[in-house]
């Protein structure tokens, strides 16, 4: 088999080859170069402006003492527990906005007479700006974690069921006459085709929740909460340690940044087949 | 194995060995202007079982639509339509369709999308599997059975395609233009692959195609149709003897009929 399948393909010539893979490499090279020379120069330049203008680290403090901060925080202080206690929030709130997001995009997407019913709805909530529903969540469900949850919930579940909806109904109409000339049902047609048809979009809905459900824990905790680092932030911003509040933000990025890397990964192996980046965020 | 309400085929009317019975068909597609699109006239034509029939006309006369009503996708606005005397009222597993394009599923293998009706039909997959590698051996994919169809090229897909449509073994063999996005080599190759399939497993094929000699190559009877909406205007049989080979194009019938063939679509404006 293997051996067929190497006789098979056609043999093309190692030195090409071998030139475009270096190539490829060199533009990687320059692109990390430039990347990484944007940071110094704006962190650089940060701490350098600070020092020289002999700014107040009330009003902003140099890059040196955030680190130290952060650094201070996760090994000595209560970042860890917060951290724990914050993507607690985030991770339940964006499986519940995925599994629900999904199911009700399915249905929607399926079934004419709940479509009819429910999705004007869906378009015109769209609109609004969820995350100013979090004081009055948080007066319903207390200052524990469950409000903080629902927040996320809210916010990330209308990228999920858009981008389902979208995709569902972009299935491309050859692929479903296909299947339907094999004799398949509509169950057959959603499970063998449209569903894999539409996970691109899933997963671009899926990859905006999951920064939107992080977005959701902290401003959940920001209206009140006992842990969390939304709450730390509250904390460190009442005694105007600003160079604390500010370590606490460089840790909500990399945790946004790495739970989007994540996902990514995820749907490089899930969705193999295609490369292209779809659709609208829904956000 | 159809679950259709089966009316017993109407006593007496029936043509005998008629497969395929269309009568007054026609299709209007409803259009966001409110103006149908009237794609079909009414259509008569009868098809017997084991008959190679192929449709020639101009493009877009209506010739995907009236195999889109013959494979159950589409329901004709008027007339009736007949599979072995009973009403067509949706697809068959009887019914294998090969489309314009290749329509490959691209998170399956080659051999995954081959063995995908065998899937939907709920049968047994291992008693496919044999058939299905040696189908894609026939038309010379052997060893890319794993592969995935992004690292087909297109010829190789529509090939991948045929083979799906073959593999449930139907009896009849609805092709939209096959044949149209490939080489002349490899054209040619699978039209005698084509024959030999038709001659050894007697499958009734409607064929479409854009190719005059194409269609008397492969054919019993070749239907020409006019421009849309799309009606039969000729009927040729074709008499040249079976096993036909490359050879055979130059017979003189063969060279008659597709002159006369193509007399016939220029004056109607011609193929294309
Ligand atoms: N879904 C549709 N809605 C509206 N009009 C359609 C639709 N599909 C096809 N038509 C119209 O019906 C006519 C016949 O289309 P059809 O695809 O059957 O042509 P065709 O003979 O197969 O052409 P070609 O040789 O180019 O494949 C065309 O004029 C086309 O514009
Ligand atoms: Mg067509």
């Amino acid at each position: 088999m293997t051996a067929d399948l190497a006789s098979a393909s056609p043999r093309t010539s190692p030195a090409p080859r071998r030139t475009a893979r270096r190539t490829a490499r060199r533009a990687r090279r320059a692109d990390w170069i430039a990347v990484v020379s944007t940071f110094v120069v704006v962190v650089g330049g940060w701490e350098a402006v600070v020092r020289i203008a002999d700014i107040s680290s009330i009003v902003l403090p140099p890059p040196s003492l955030i680190v130290g901060k952060l650094y201070d925080g996760l090994v000595h202080g209560t970042f860890v527990k917060n951290l724990g206690y914050t993507m607690a929030e985030t991770v339940l709130g964006f499986a519940i906005a995925a599994f629900l997001g999904i199911v009700l995009g399915a249905l929607v997407a399926e079934i004419r007479w709940i479509r009819r019913a429910v999705y004007p709805y869906i378009v015109a909530f769209q609109t609004v700006p969820k995350i100013a529903l979090a004081p009055l969540l948080v007066i319903w469900f207390g200052f524990g974690m469950t409000s903080k949850v629902i927040v996320a919930v809210t916010v990330a579940f209308f990228p999920v069921i858009v981008n389902t909806i979208e995709g569902l109904q972009n299935t491309d109409h050859q692929r479903i006459d296909m299947i339907r000339a094999m004799g398949a049902g509509r169950f057959e047609a959603f499970r063998r085709v449209k569903l894999p048809s539409a996970l691109p979009y899933i997963f671009a809905g899926l990859d905006a929740a999951i920064v939107l459900s992080l977005l959701g824990a902290v401003v959940g905790e920001f209206m009140g909460s006992r842990a969390g680092l939304g709450n730390q932030i509250l904390i460190f911003n009442s005694v105007l340690d600003i160079a604390g509040s500010f370590a606490v933000l460089i840790l909500l990025s990399i945790i946004g940044f790495l739970l989007h890397l994540l996902l990514v990964m995820v749907q490089k192996k899930v969705v193999f087949w295609t490369n292209v980046h779809a659709v609208s965020s829904g956000a | 194995m159809r679950t259709a309400a089966s009316e017993p085929a109407q006593a007496g009317q029936r043509h005998d060995e008629q497969l395929i019975s269309i009568r007054g068909a026609t299709l209007a597609y409803p259009t966001a202007s409110g103006d149908p699109v009237q794609a079909l006239n009414p259509i008569d034509l009868d098809i017997r079982a084991e008959a190679f029939v192929s449709l020639v006309g101009p493009s877009g006369c209506g010739k995907s639509t009236l195999l889109k009503i013959l494979a159950g996708l589409l329901h004709q606005s008027e007339g009736e339509v007949t599979l072995d005397g009973r009403p067509l009222t949706g697809p068959s597993p009887n019914v294998g369709v090969v489309f314009q394009q290749p329509v490959l599923l691209p998170w399956l293998t080659i051999l995954n999308n081959v063995l995908l009706p065998i899937r939907v039909q709920k049968r047994n997959v291992d008693e496919y599997r044999q058939r299905a590698m040696d189908l894609l051996a026939m038309v010379g994919l052997e060893g890319f059975e794993s592969r995935y169809p992004s690292e087909l090229s297109g010829g190789m897909q529509q090939r991948v395609g045929i083979v799906r449509a073959l593999v449930p073994d139907p009896q009849i063999l609805l092709m939209d233009e096959p044949f149209g996005a490939l080489d002349a080599l490899t054209r040619e190759q699978l039209n005698d692959d084509l024959q030999t399939i038709w001659a050894e497993q007697r499958k009734t094929v409607f064929f479409i195609t854009h190719s005059i000699p194409e269609a008397v190559y492969l054919s019993d009877r070749v239907l020409v149709m006019s421009e849309r909406p799309g009606r039969v205007i000729a009927d040729f049989e074709v008499d040249i003897p079976r096993p036909r080979s490359l050879e055979d194009v130059s017979l003189p019938e063969f060279v008659e009929l597709t002159g006369r063939i193509r007399r016939l679509l220029n004056a109607k404006g011609g193929i294309d």
